[in-house]
């Protein structure tokens, strides 16, 4: 987190929530959705699409298409712009339908 | 632009589209109006059926075996792009009485010509691996298929629009069926412009009592409401199109309460369709959670492993349906010009492709290959008699 920003901005919770992205252990502030979480770790696409495999992350941020989809807690197919992060998520990327 | 045409049909649900389709190939010139887009109303509502399993003997089943037939060809004239998938129905009952009363049931139908098969432990579990084992047997029906209907729509009036055959006019309302001295219509007006023919067809689906209205007569189409659960993509659990013995009689039911039997399907995109409620409760597109939750355990007890998947969304909307369960098809004969290809219920999608090919083939006078009598207009008329044809 860039210090200037957190200068300006004294309230700005810290990386508290501590959750599993793929295996790895990650911190991140309270209160913001999945899909935040994995913006802030560096993702840009987080699932494949089931007909070519095509990579997928956030589209619309609010909802509707579906396109974020993600395995939260061993549920495949989990907006994650819908989803706040709660202590010891286990976030995994998503292939296909996500189901076996 | 010219504004005259050989035809005019009102309705760009699949009806529309498929009466649309058969009148250009018959040689007419066609427009289409929808006070909406294609597929905009019952059409983009349903699950795609095309069933032969659920009819009982009686007109409603030629039409549909009929129906089946042209589906079959339609898919060589249209392409992959409808998503038709010939998979077959299943039927099944739980209890014995149930798939003994389907059986009897399906030896009526056998003898119109239905191909009907009945199925019980490996071999239906070999049909549908995911199948509740304790479901006592049921009746494998080939001729069952499935599309996407919105696609089926749009992509029947495209080809007309690419041959130059069809002109598309959408969130165009008709306003106003205009008539000449000796009562025959003349074509149609709508908010913007007249569009003018000799021939109009009202494919309004649940909207067709007020097209007939416009034109002074009575043709009494009701709305019964249906939603239909999606699920998030899966992988295939359900090959078929599987139903419970109960849907075949809630779909001839008068009972106006909520009805509600599991219909289970995948899609081509991975999907899982459950429908099927059926409830009169006028034009009220309200969201009832009851059927939500009804729907869903009857899927579950079809389907135990259904109990994994997430609801995506659901989707409703209105069957358009007659006092007597059966469409109305074909000319008017209180008003020369006019004619119906509405009311199909809950099998507009299905009888689509018959309901266009009789009117095309009463549009350029030719004989049809089935009675139009049972689908009259006129039938519902308190002084009509019924005319039966040798």
């Amino acid at each position: 987190m860039p210090i200037m920003w957190r200068s300006f901005m004294p309230n700005l919770p810290v990386n508290s929530v501590h959750i599993r992205i793929d295996g790895n252990d990650v911190a991140v502030r309270p209160g913001i959705s999945v899909a935040a979480a994995l913006l802030t770790e560096g993702y840009r696409s987080w699932r494949t699409t089931r007909g070519q495999q095509q990579p997928r992350g956030i589209f619309c941020g609010i909802g509707a298409c579906f396109d974020c989809l993600v395995i939260l807690n061993g549920q495949p197919n989990v907006r994650a712009c819908m989803t706040t992060v709660e202590p010891g998520d286990e976030i995994a990327t998503q292939e296909g339908t996500g189901h076996v | 632009m010219t504004n005259s045409f050989d035809a005019i049909v009102v309705g760009a649900g699949v009806v529309g589209a498929s009466c649309a389709h058969y009148l250009v190939e018959a040689g007419l010139s066609v427009a289409v109006v929808d006070r909406g887009s294609v597929a905009a109303g019952t059409t983009g509502a349903g699950e795609g059926n095309i069933l032969v399993s659920d009819k009982e003997p009686g007109p409603e089943l030629d039409l549909a075996l009929l129906s089946q037939r042209l589906w079959t060809e339609l898919i060589d004239v249209i392409g992959p792009a409808i998503e038709l998938e010939p998979k077959g129905g299943l039927a099944v009952g739980y209890e014995q009485h149930t798939f003994d009363h389907l059986r009897a049931f399906a030896t009526e139908q056998a003898a119109c010509g239905v191909v009907a098969t009945p199925v019980t432990g490996a071999d239906l579990l070999e049909l549908e691996p995911n199948l509740n084992p304790e479901v006592a047997g049921g009746v494998f029906y080939p001729q069952d298929m499935q599309t996407q209907p919105m696609l089926a729509a749009a992509h029947l009036i495209a080809r007309g629009v690419r041959m130059g055959r069809i002109t598309l006019h959408t969130n165009a309302n008709v306003v106003a069926i205009p008539r000449d001295a000796r009562g025959a219509v003349t074509g149609v007006e709508t908010t913007t412009q007249t569009l003018q023919a000799p021939l109009v067809v009202n494919a309004a689906g649940t909207w067709g009592g007020e097209i007939a209205a416009l034109a002074g007569v009575n043709v009494p189409i009701l709305p019964r409401r249906g939603f239909i659960l999606v699920t998030e993509p899966l992988p295939v659990i359900v090959n078929r199109k599987v139903y419970s013995a109960e849907y075949v009689a809630n779909v001839a039911s008068d009972d106006a309460a909520l009805q509600t039997a599991a219909v289970v399907e995948g899609t081509h995109s991975g999907t899982i369709l459950i429908g099927a409620s059926r409830e009169r409760v006028g034009f009220d597109r309200t969201l009832d959670w009851t059927v939500v939750q009804r729907l869903a355990q009857q899927a579950l007890q079809l389907f135990p492993r259904l109990a994994q998947a997430s609801l995506l969304r659901t989707y409703g909307g209105f069957r358009p349906y007659c006092p007597d369960h059966l469409p109305v098809i074909g000319p008017d004969a209180r008003v020369p010009g006019l004619m119906h290809a509405c009311g199909h219920e809950g099998a507009g999608v299905g009888l689509s492709a018959a309901t266009g090919f009789l009117i095309a083939q009463a549009a350029i006078g030719v004989s049809p290959l089935l009675s139009l009598a049972p689908f009259a207009a006129e039938r519902f008329d308190a002084h009509h008699v019924a005319v039966v044809h040798a």
